[in-house]
């Protein structure tokens, strides 16, 4: 039977929870908001396979779980392989008769180190095999979950435990990698970025990327007050200036085809989500300058694209 | 009618896994690969079996694509070797603790550096610890009979653990050998349909791979070793039950001309045949010597190599890979740590040799039945001695 929905203006909004309560994700966590309108919009009939991580550590403590729907968590790097199997084992058992024919979506869960450093291999090996399957990336730039070490996706001038800043550094020394592009680059049919920010896109994104046939990938912007050192009621705030700054914009590509969601007329500065976070505490006004340049770049790359492939 | 046909031993691998009915075949061509990927990949492509081949971007995924087509319910293979092992070493330990029944063959190689694609038990002793059943083979109706059986024993809910069928690298993998074959009558009595008890079902959600905290991870990994150990009832009750319709019974320590004998010659895998031709030439003249050979190497079979050994002076291990700066052989250190407790234990003499695809010759063999005796007799310098190795090797030492 299917539980009560609420109404938000257009949009409705199942009141069943697939990750229950009791987990022990941080306080003011943008990465579990996500998660829940992420598993709102999934629905029950999917399998999930989790890589290590802090939504791996935060829902599954045995011998208790949080989750609604099947789960499964094997190593790191292997979520990409792991869904393939379960894709494969699914297709082949419903086609020899040995399972009803039913619609079971797999869904690989991973973070951004999880995705774009370590497992970044497995993950292009399956959207090159073509698995049906969604691969939705939570994005909070480190590993958090190991103690705020720097990733690939963590952002220049952040400071880190294994970068941080000092007298002879700035943190990190290497623009974020743009895994939305990568997941592009395999052709695959649906690629969206997402951010809990923004509740209902991010939950049409997930749908989208569930009905699609073949490999669809979101890459969820995640605020975390812990590693971000920010106050533990910004996470909101932060994402939505992540994504008015044009550090995080909110895109689909669809079949190759580019869409922006949301487009403000002008940008705000980099420096008012910037100054909100302890890890960019320490960059000057000339680092800053160079931060706005390089977002200012990328977001006229993209508009580029945009108008190029427009949907 | 079953039908005798000639098949390399990789084609006997596969030609088992398509009887079976495999659901899911995931595996890279690593280097070194083996034809039994190939061989199925060409049975998917021709219909001669119904399955998803996942052609995966490195041996890691390849096991971690069988964790989950298992945990969804289908029945799974994959083949890996060497390097290859060693690649996907993390998740073999996830398939034994997680418990999701899937058969492995390993044609058995040697590790790099240097870089070799040929023979030996490196890999094997580097995944000993796994929580794998693992057998070992002798030739190539063995690889046929083994893969069969393995998925009749790892998917009985008694057990529900994965399943290692160990080859020997060319030696036996590339070799073309008279195979018989059952009819699919007698593969589908013996081996009935899998059912995962666990699978993972939207309409009954459950958790796999929950992380354990230091309350719980102690006992997780207790009860897998009892568990473990208690497959040796079905692994048993699998070898009978395959005699009793393939007509062909094997035992966890086979032995040739044991009984009696003074001293043993222990092997494990293909060069067991070649040894058993030195023990003829041996009791021919008039020694009194035999061979044992270990088929099954986890959960290692204490029962019957106490009673394989319990009329012996002195035991023989010949091992075909090094424990870098340990007591001997791996097959030798566990051979005499399982005796040590005999009120009458046997002198236990550890050689070395046939590593990276060096061929042992039936001289070689008497020549470490030779040497052996001597060494038990009057003891040697070394820890382990070795046979077919160029040059005098000294300091090895403690």
């Amino acid at each position: 039977m299917e539980a009560e929905s609420i109404k938000f203006g257009k949009n409705l909004v199942t009141r069943e929870e697939f990750v229950a309560e009791g987990h022990s994700f941080c306080v003011g966590c943008g990465e579990a908001l996500a998660l829940r309108l992420a598993s709102k919009a999934l629905g029950r009939n999917v399998i999930i396979a989790n890589a290590t991580g802090c939504i791996e550590i935060c829902t599954s403590p045995l011998p208790v779980t949080s989750w609604r729907v099947p789960w499964i968590h094997t190593l790191f790097e292997n979520t990409a392989a792991t869904a393939s199997g379960i894709e494969a084992g699914l297709k082949i058992l419903m086609k020899k008769g040995k399972m009803p024919e039913r619609d079971i979506k797999c869904v690989a869960v991973a973070g951004d180190g999880g995705t774009s450093d370590i497992g970044v291999q497995a993950l292009s090996g399956a959207f090159e095999r073509n698995h049906d399957f969604l691969y939705l990336c939570f994005d909070n730039e480190a590993y958090m979950n190991t103690g705020i070490q720097r990733s690939s996706a963590t952002p220049y001038g952040a400071s880190t435990t294994t970068a941080p800043a000092g007298k002879f550094s700035i943190g990190q020394t290497t623009w974020k990698k743009n895994m939305p592009e990568i997941a592009v680059a395999h052709n695959i049919p649906y690629v969206a970025t997402a951010c809990p920010s923004y509740p209902f896109d991010l939950m049409k994104k997930v749908r989208r990327g569930r009905e699609v046939k073949g490999p669809a990938y979101i890459h969820i912007f995640s605020p975390c007050p812990t590693g971000w050192r920010h106050a533990t009621d910004l996470a909101i705030e932060i994402g939505r200036l992540a994504v008015e700054t044009g550090i995080f914009p909110l895109y689909e590509v669809e079949n190759g085809r580019y869409k922006l969601n949301v487009d403000r007329p002008k940008l705000k500065p980099v420096e008012e989500y910037l100054k909100l976070q302890g890890r960019f505490r320490h960059l000057v006004d000339e680092e800053i300058a160079g931060i706005q340049e390089h977002v200012d770049e990328g977001y006229a790359r993209l508009k580029a694209k945009v108008a190029c492939f427009a949907a | 009618m079953s039908k005798r046909v000639g098949l390399e031993a990789s084609h006997a691998a596969a030609e088992a896994a398509r009887m079976a009915d495999v659901d899911v075949i995931a595996a890279y061509p690593i280097t070194p690969q083996t034809h039994i990927p190939e061989r199925l990949a060409e049975m998917v492509a021709d219909g001669e079996l119904t399955a998803a081949y996942i052609p995966v971007e490195s041996e890691h995924s390849a096991l971690s694509a069988c964790l989950g087509a298992a945990a969804v319910g289908a029945r799974v293979f994959t083949a890996t070797a060497g390097q290859g092992l060693e690649l996907m070493h993390e998740v073999v330990y996830v398939a034994s603790s997680m418990r999701y029944p899937m058969v492995m063959t390993v044609c058995n190689r040697a590790l790099s550096a240097p870089l070799s694609v040929w023979g030996d038990h490196s890999d094997a002793m580097a995944v000993r610890d796994t929580g794998w059943i693992q057998v070992f083979c002798q030739n190539s109706q063995e690889a046929f009979d083994m893969t069969l059986w393995a998925f009749r024993v790892g998917e009985d809910p008694r057990v529900l653990l994965p399943v290692m069928v160990h080859f020997d690298g060319f030696h036996l993998s590339h070799v073309t050998e008279p195979v018989i074959l059952p009819e699919q009558e007698e593969v589908d009595r013996f081996l009935p349909r899998f059912h995962y008890p666990f699978a993972l079902d939207p309409d009954k959600p459950m958790t796999h791979g929950a992380f354990g905290p230091p309350e719980i991870y102690s006992e997780a990994k207790i009860a897998q070793e009892v568990a473990f150990r208690k497959s040796k009832d079905v692994i048993l009750q699998g070898f009978q039950e395959f005699g009793d319709i393939f007509g062909r019974y094997y035992r966890l320590i086979e032995s040739y001309r044991a009984e009696g004998a003074k001293l043993l010659l222990v092997t494990m895998g293909s060069f067991s045949e070649t040894a058993t031709i030195a023990i003829d030439t041996k009791r021919n003249k008039g020694e009194s010597v035999g061979l044992i050979s270990l088929r099954l190497w986890r959960p290692f079979p204490f029962e019957e190599l106490h009673q394989a050994a319990k009329d012996a002076e002195t035991l023989i291990v010949f091992d075909r890979s090094i424990s870098l700066g340990g007591p001997g052989g791996p097959v030798y250190s566990e051979v005499r740590s399982a005796l040590y407790s005999e009120k009458d234990r046997p002198k236990v003499v550890s050689f070395i040799g046939g590593l990276g695809g060096r061929d042992m010759s039936v001289k070689d063999f008497e020549y470490v039945i030779d040497r052996g005796r001597e060494i038990a007799e009057k003891g040697s310098k070394e820890l382990f001695e070795t046979v077919g190795i160029r040059g005098k090797v000294t300091g090895i030492r403690g």
